[in-house]
């Protein structure tokens, strides 16, 4: 057999075609899955990678009880799916991932469930989220920290301690939309927005795009910019619902993500020289530390409040000022990779001094997903 | 002008069991037939175990209340400011609601206090399932 081939072992269409009112959508989607499982022989808990289009797979993955370790939403018309196994097959060469689950569910004819968008009303979001007055990620992203906070000793000081040293690294970029100090009782006494969240706990709301390039290692030196590595990768998704994350005072997807990325680059937390945690809102570096183990849960405030990621710290947190003060354009995850090249071609404003590798963690949706890059200016 | 109203839910043949109950005063859940295992939102399998043999059960209607925030910026059908609460109910499972009947303030809504479930009718169709402060003396004969 040629190296690297990779097989179908499991196929089935859904139990019944054509018209189907008593049945929606997404339970479309599960009922061919559990046919295909069921084709193969497996469970949802063996599968470590999911594709669809149509529907989110972050939602299929939650629906169905699927803990992903690679996700594919390609969404570009009917061809999707035969991307899916393209893209499948690479992950699985890779070793990304070893049981692709691809699934496809419409009810074209009697819209059942269909509604296009994550927030039909029809959708889980839809029926068990939004009648409770959400109006977006203030009021969704927000909704785990309480129980956070009392679980773990952390103080409204603590959390807005976060947004206070962002922005001593803010003042140092030139780019930066806040650039003025602020103090903990600026940040306590600035508006109100949901309980605990203050204005300045809050990222802003800015225009601003990026992007980047890719390719092999071996070409790196046919281009004159300084190449930078990518050591390793991780992905993970836990569920489309905030209300329904397993614990509110960890994120699973920021762990499964996280520990992908450092296993691939055989790294340990202590070979990090610089850290970018997206922070939409202030609670979220505290998440980050902890689920990517730099600390324990209960460390995660104090080890901010000690300063170790502000300036000066031993590891460098957000350094371009964060969502909280550089910018927040809505996804803000390029813009925590475009610190981290900058970081490690040593052209970054706030610049990490001999700054090697250089870890990237980004959140979907209310930590519905997240993705972990390590990269490194040294060759692998 | 006509009233803006809060998102109203549409239910789907899955879930069709939940809003039924609510309209009459139950509060549903799922319960998987091979391993026990209680689940919500509603699915016609089990999440755990990925059996397609599930039952819906009455559940108490109580909770403590496991977190929440306080929205004190304008929203549809809301008058701020107001929870947007997660309830950990008895049987287990987590759910997003509002809970009502009380200040909506830090002091007044305590994290781990004990709630129950209070049905609010917002349409022929829809009753939304909100909590508010158990009774003490419920609580005590019914445990
Ligand atoms: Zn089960």
């Amino acid at each position: 057999m040629k190296q690297k081939s990779v097989a179908i072992v499991g196929a089935a269409e859904s139990t019944e075609l054509g018209k189907t009112p008593h049945i929606s959508q997404i339970q479309i989607h599960a009922d061919a899955a559990f046919n295909t499982l069921a084709d193969a022989g497996l469970r949802p808990k063996d599968i470590d990678g999911i594709a669809t289009a149509g529907e989110s797979p972050v939602g299929i993955a939650y629906y169905l009880g699927i803990e992903p370790k690679w996700i594919d939403a390609t969404s570009i018309g009917g061809c999707s799916f035969m991307l899916h196994v393209r893209h499948a097959a690479a992950a699985i060469n890779e070793g990304l991932c070893s049981t692709v689950l691809i699934t496809h569910g419409e009810s074209g004819r009697s819209q059942v469930g269909r509604g296009g968008f994550a927030r039909a009303a029809s959708s889980l979001n839809g029926q068990f989220e939004l009648p409770y007055g959400p109006t977006g990620p203030p009021t969704m992203f927000t909704i785990p920290v309480l129980r956070y906070m009392k679980d773990y000793g952390v103080s409204e000081e603590q959390l807005a301690t976060v947004a206070v040293i962002q922005r001593e690294w803010a003042a140092m970029n030139p780019r930066a939309s806040f650039r003025d100090p602020i103090t903990v009782a600026d940040v306590l006494e600035s508006t109100m927005i949901a309980y605990p969240f203050r204005k300045l706990m809050c990222c802003l709301v800015t225009d601003g795009g990026g992007a980047l390039i890719l390719t092999a290692a071996e070409r790196a030196k046919d281009f004159d910019t300084r190449p930078v590595y990518v050591l390793g990768t991780g992905e993970s998704s836990e569920s489309p619902m905030v209300s329904q994350m397993d614990d509110f005072s960890t994120s699973r997807a920021f762990r499964v993500s996280g520990r992908l990325a450092f296993d691939e680059a055989g790294i340990a937390t202590s070979d990090v020289d610089h850290l970018m945690v997206y922070d939409a809102f202030a609670h979220l570096p505290l998440y980050g530390l902890a689920d990517l183990g730099f600390c324990d849960r209960g460390e995660a405030a104090a080890f901010i409040e000690d300063r170790r990621t502000a300036p000066g710290g031993l590891l460098p947190l957000n350094t371009n000022g964060g969502g909280l003060s550089y910018m927040h354009s809505g996804m803000y995850g390029m813009y925590a990779l475009q610190e981290s090249v900058r970081q490690l071609r040593g052209v970054a404003p706030a610049q990490v001094k001999g700054a090697r590798i250089s870890v990237a963690h980004g959140v979907g949706g209310m930590f519905s997903a997240a993705g972990t890059i390590v990269m490194s200016n040294d060759p692998p | 002008m006509p009233e803006i109203k809060r998102a109203l839910p549409q239910p789907t043949p899955e879930t069709r069991h939940f809003w039924d109950g609510a309209r009459d005063g139950e509060l549903r859940l799922q319960r998987c037939d091979d391993c026990a295992h209680v689940y919500f939102p509603p699915r016609p399998f089990c999440p755990e175990c990925a059996s397609r043999s599930v039952s819906v059960f009455q559940a108490s209607g109580r909770g403590t209340l496991h977190s929440y925030v306080i929205n004190h910026r304008p929203a549809p059908g809301f008058d701020p400011p107001y929870s947007i609460a997660v309830v950990k109910l008895d049987e287990g499972p987590k759910m997003l609601t509002n809970v009502v009947n009380t200040p909506q303030t830090p002091e007044a809504l305590e994290l781990d206090m004990d709630l129950e479930v209070h049905f609010e009718k917002m349409t022929d169709e829809i009753t939304l399932p909100l909590f508010q402060p158990a009774d003490p003396n419920r609580a005590k004969s019914n445990r």
